[in-house]
């Protein structure tokens, strides 16, 4: 089902852990997803000197997490910031169609992780607590929709994989 | 080390005799039962015998046996053909929240043909409550489809008891008993059913062959239409040789259940206790008494299941996992969340399902192997804190 890149990858993960003094923090998808990662970097002149990551998630989300952090390290902010999703799946050899969500995560923590970076370094400070409380939540009943799970929940589905919502049908009840 | 598999939901290794039932019959027989020469009835001799033996590991008349291409058909047919043959009298179906996907599937393409479904909540075992079932009947209520125990859970409902209601309201009543029977008694007389399915790759048969059990005057239309095979119930020229194999498992099955069943029991509850002791922060899924003795379901926080299945599997174990990213499909188990477990923990789930060809050795390697693979997941996952292992 994975390929060899993503299997070694997955078994033997680059760059797990925490930077307890990092420049910059991004953190993307939630449990309820059944993804999420968080990508720590350390930045010297305009270069990411050293990053991290933790990662919950499948077989895919934990060989892009490791995949990304060793594509961005030594990389200046603006080449970093280049790196697409695209990039991640294909040093990877692929990715099964259903798992392509996972490298959307990678990219995003990314840059998410260089723009904490650049926010602190303005004096803009975001509350990481409040974000993700904010992406959790953000689901509502009629249009249930997480950005980092690309499938649309089915119309007898009975309820939302993504918010837990319960979708109510007519015939139900 | 060899493997050690225990995805036995998923399928089952064939016995040995299973087997050899099916080589001969592909050595000495390949006549048409329907045809009335010497050929053509060695076939048919075959096809008796098969059905006599599927029929006594379920203590129904063998002429209430339909054989079928498995467990999704049977299910398929009861559903659909009751809800065809009874449309006259109704049009309302009742059924539970944690039923399998041929179950909920059948009855999504029934809702496009106008006809109403009743989804019965489950409670925190995953058991469905009688008297809901009770108050859930309407006048227009032509059919109740509850399972007998659950493939992810292993919760076993109370047929029995749901059977005497569906009685006394004259309602037509089928029961998934795919991942029961084979494994544990099932008696269709004692149970009250009118409809029973059941699949062969569960006890060591064949896959690809199953059959539904029609208890007389239950009016099914047929889900295949041709000719006059299966007593004009089923047509389409039988799958004779896995129908052999599955008759031979179904008396391996009868014959080695009393043996098997305390076996599977202590080796679950070898590997149950094993874990507890050996892995915080974990959840054991479905009922604690009333469930299937080769299936466990554990839970464990904060990692998900397919990371946890593909380094089990690099060690050589085998099991499944019921968490989104799983099996093709990102959605959290319908199952699990109907028993009230959030997204989250649901995520991080294991279905380890026993099999005759384990042993203690291969529970004790398990519980060697899984707790550094769980604490090496919680160490690179973002939602475990330290402070959780003081």
């Amino acid at each position: 089902m994975y390929s060899e890149i993503v299997m070694d990858h997955f078994k033997n993960p680059r760059n797990v852990g925490e930077i307890s003094d990092a420049d910059g923090i991004g953190e993307v998808g939630n449990p309820v997803c059944g993804d999420m990662m968080n990508v720590y970097i350390k930045v010297e002149g305009d270069r990411i000197a050293d990053v991290k990551f933790k990662t919950f998630g499948c077989g895919a989300a934990i060989a892009v997490s490791s995949m990304i952090t060793e594509m961005a390290k030594g990389k200046t902010l603006g080449d970093a910031m280049k790196i697409t999703n695209k990039d991640v799946a294909e040093a990877l050899g692929g990715l099964p169609q259903n798992k392509l969500h996972c490298s959307n995560l990678g990219a995003d923590a990314l840059h998410l992780a260089i723009k904490n970076y650049l926010d602190r370094k303005a004096g803009k400070v975001p509350d990481l607590e409040v974000d993700r409380e904010a992406h959790v939540k953000g689901a509502t009943p009629e249009g249930c929709y997480c950005p980092y799970c690309s499938k649309q929940v089915e119309e007898e589905s009975p309820f939302c994989i993504f918010c837990g919502s319960e979708i109510p049908h007519e015939h139900d009840h | 080390m060899g493997l050690i598999y225990l995805d036995h939901l998923s399928a089952t290794p064939l016995a040995p005799q299973v087997k050899q039932a099916m080589i001969n019959h592909i050595n000495t027989i390949y006549g048409n039962p329907v045809s009335d020469h010497q050929v053509g009835q060695a076939a048919s001799q075959a096809l008796d015998q098969a059905r006599s033996q599927v029929a006594a590991l379920i203590n129904a008349d063998p002429k209430e046996i339909v054989f079928t291409s498995g467990g999704t058909e049977s299910v398929n047919h009861a559903i659909k053909g009751v809800a065809i043959g009874l449309r006259e009298k109704g049009r309302r179906i009742i059924t539970s929240n944690i039923e399998h996907k041929s179950v909920l599937n059948s009855l999504r393409t029934l809702r496009l043909l106008d006809y109403q479904v009743t989804s019965l909540d489950v409670d925190q075992y995953g058991l469905v409550d009688p008297a809901a079932v009770e108050k859930a009947i309407t006048p227009d209520t032509i059919l109740i489809s509850i399972m007998l125990a659950n493939n992810e859970i292993g919760t076993m409902e109370p047929i029995a008891d749901i059977a005497k209601i569906t009685k006394k309201h004259k309602i037509a009543f089928h029961t998934d008993a795919v991942d029961a029977v084979g494994i544990i008694p099932v008696d269709v007389k004692e149970l009250g059913v009118n409809l029973l399915s059941l699949a062969a790759n569960q006890f060591y048969g064949p896959p690809g062959v199953g059959a539904l059990y029609v208890s007389r005057g239950t009016p099914v239309w047929p889900l295949l239409d041709g000719g006059m095979q299966e007593g004009k119930r089923r047509a389409g020229t039988e799958n004779l040789i896995c129908i052999v194999g599955m008759g031979v498992a179904a008396e391996i099955a009868k014959a080695e259940m009393p043996e098997r069943l305390p076996r599977l029991q202590a080796l679950k509850e070898r590997l149950r206790q094993g874990i507890l002791a050996r892995v915080p922060e974990i959840q054991i899924n479905g009922h604690p008494t009333q469930c299937l003795p080769h299936v466990l379901s554990v839970s464990f926080k904060y990692i998900e299941g397919e990371s946890l299945m593909l380094m089990l599997d690099e060690e050589g174990i085998e099991v499944a996992t019921r968490s989104a990213c799983a099996s093709g499909s990102l959605r959290a188990s319908h199952v699990l969340i109907s028993t009230g477990l959030d997204f989250a923990t649901a995520q991080g789930t294991l279905l380890f399902s026993l099999g005759t060809d384990n042993t203690e050795a291969d529970v004790d390697r398990v519980l060697e192997v899984l707790p550094p693979i769980v604490q090496t997941l919680r160490d690179m996952s973002p939602l475990y804190k330290k402070e959780h292992t003081a």
